[in-house]
């Protein structure tokens, strides 16, 4: 080894070190990439999801005909409705609509299925139970009555504004490519 | 401390008493208090700030959640690992295996006895204070080397061969670098070096003259070499030996070595602060006993804890070296470096007996210097990233 080499040997150690100091300390004075989920968040983390996104389905019972669609259209049966009828009224009601977490696959088919959009995905995926019935989401707590449309329109305003709802979810999202065409149009 | 227990037996406390059961009684206290007071704190807090200085250096985090910022992380490791089960491997050499990790920590410990906190705070001002630090610390390697061999394991032994084979080796260019300040103080004892430097930075032996410039990061990279510390962790390099020496030991004894390590973090940026950073002199600003060690000590802590902070910094920067790479490097450049700077700084004791304090502020401001230019190397680092700035330490 010549001199010569030797003497460079050291500076570039030196210099290279130098650098490399610099490079990492201008890394203290900037942002961490890390997003601390759940609790130190700017905004809530389902504002930040994509818009389609599929999450954990939620049924609006207000609006939902009990037409088992959706019970049929479920490839894995995941969803599970009970409706009787009570015989003094001659009205029907749900006994239970149970959608099991664990077995849905977040295809989607039940929600196109669903005439009214009563059934949809929600912004929701935090899932965690300590046991695996407590991933069933029981919608009916108490026997409630089906929905019946009314010809020419809702007139119950709050009704409508779910309608509205339910008919806005199967025209943008609930389609089978996915609200593609809608967006476009 | 012993003048002061000396004063206390001659006030008549403890009569009766034999003088050395006195002196044991208050030796074995005073090793209380230390170690509770301030070196188990002090290691615990450096783990935490190290992961979290490291973490910003990666755009990370680091731990925030145990107590304020994670500040009690240290704790709630050191509980997790007390719970934790010992395990003795069948193996294993159970005595020894048993002992090593107490070895390691004795030896770092040891050193606590020499440091000085400040102009009265120091355990035993002995006389050949720099001396005992490089002998006992030497003793790590013996604990290392019996971790290494007691666990009958081929990741240990190799780790604590390559430990013992660094530490010997590095003990040479810090030697050598210790003695260039021995030279220029003329004393071995810890507080006779900081009395001979004063407040101001041209006083301080780093600035004496190029050579003792030279020597300090000499000094500083052997010193990191002999802690194990990344770039030259090869004892226990994840990628190679598992976790090296430390590969069977787990719960408590586990966290020994890791305590010594953090601990020994201190001790090197306090031997860097008494021989080359003036110590705990502070400029003549009061006169009241308390007030004035409260800001000697406070002087000393934060030197010494600045080189804690730039020895976590060189572990986010600098890649592990490969074994033939840290030999070449002690011996074909750290080896005859420190020779130049001993017998450049003897020569320029012939030529400037009484010091040269012209030069020592032209090396000071050539100091500063260099340390401008770092910082313009920063920013143009963050322009050239155009990162989104976050100055403040929490998050």
């Amino acid at each position: 080894m010549s001199v010569k080499g030797y003497i460079k040997d050291i500076t570039d150690t030196v210099a290279s070190v130098f650098e490399g100091m610099a490079i990492t300390f201008s890394h203290l004075v900037r942002r961490p990439m890390t997003i601390q989920y759940p609790d130190k968040i700017p905004v809530p983390i389902q504002e930040t999801l994509p818009r389609r996104y599929r999450g954990i389905l939620e049924v609006d019972l207000d609006i939902c005909t009990g037409c088992l669609a959706c019970e049929r259209d479920c490839p894995i049966t995941c969803i599970t409705i009970g409706i009787e009828m009570e015989k003094e009224t001659k009205q029907r009601k749900f006994t239970h609509f149970d959608i099991d977490v664990c077995k849905c696959m977040y295809c989607g088919l039940c929600s196109e299925a669903c005439p009214t959009g009563a059934i949809r995905h929600s912004q929701e995926f935090e899932g965690a139970s300590y046991n695996p019935a407590g991933l069933v989401r029981h919608f009916v707590t108490e026997p409630s009555a089906l929905y019946k449309p009314k010809k020419g329109g809702e007139t119950d305003p709050k009704l409508a504004a779910k309608a509205d709802t339910g008919q806005k979810y199967l025209d943008e999202f609930a389609t089978p490519d996915g609200g593609a065409a809608a967006e476009e149009g | 401390m012993q003048a002061y227990i000396d004063q206390l037996i001659q006030n008549g406390y403890f009569a009766g008493m034999p003088k050395e059961v006195v002196y044991a009684i208050a030796m074995v206290l005073a090793a209380f208090i230390v170690l509770s007071v301030f070196v188990a704190p002090l290691a615990g807090v450096t783990s935490w700030l190290e992961r979290r200085v490291w973490a910003r250096m990666q755009s990370r985090v680091g731990p925030n959640r145990v107590g304020p910022q994670g500040i009690l992380q240290w704790l709630a490791d050191g509980i997790k690992n007390l719970l934790k089960e010992d395990l003795i491997p069948s193996a294993a050499d159970a005595k020894l295996f048993s002992l090593a990790p107490y070895v390691v920590f004795m030896g770092f410990l040891c050193t606590f006895v020499v440091i000085p906190f400040g102009g009265t705070l120091i355990v035993a001002d002995l006389n050949i204070g720099i001396l005992y630090i490089l002998a006992v610390t030497s003793v790590v390697v013996v604990g290392i080397l019996m971790a290494g061999w007691a666990s009958n394991n081929k990741w240990s032994l190799l780790g604590g061969m390559r430990s013992a084979a660094q530490i010997v080796s590095y003990e040479i260019p810090a030697g050598l670098a210790v003695l260039t300040i021995v030279f220029l103080a003329g004393t071995l004892s810890m507080q006779g070096i900081i009395q001979a430097q004063g407040w101001a930075p041209w006083d301080w032996f780093l600035f004496s003259n190029p050579f003792t410039f030279a020597a300090f990061f000499l000094y500083f990279t052997a010193a990191l070499a002999e802690g194990n510390r990344t770039p030259f962790d090869i004892p226990e390099a994840e990628s190679e030996l598992v976790a090296g020496y430390v590969t069977e030991y787990s719960g408590m004894r586990f966290l020994f070595f890791f305590f010594a390590e953090w601990g020994n973090l201190y001790v090197i940026g306090a031997v860097a602060a008494t021989l080359f950073l003036g110590g705990w002199q502070v400029p003549p600003v009061t006169s009241d006993p308390i007030l004035l060690g409260a800001l000697q000590f406070v002087v000393f802590f934060l030197k010494a804890y600045l080189w804690v902070f730039i020895a976590m910094w060189v572990r986010a920067t600098l890649p592990r070296v490969r074994v033939d790479q840290l030999m070449a490097l002690c011996w074909k450049y750290m080896v005859p470096l420190s020779f130049v700077c001993l017998l450049g700084t003897v020569s320029w004791m012939l030529a400037f007996p009484k010091g040269n304090q012209f030069f020592s502020i032209v090396m000071f401001v050539f100091g500063l210097l260099v340390l401008g230019y770092f910082f313009t190397r920063v920013l143009f680092q963050l322009r050239h990233a155009r990162p989104e700035l976050y100055f403040k330490p929490h998050i």
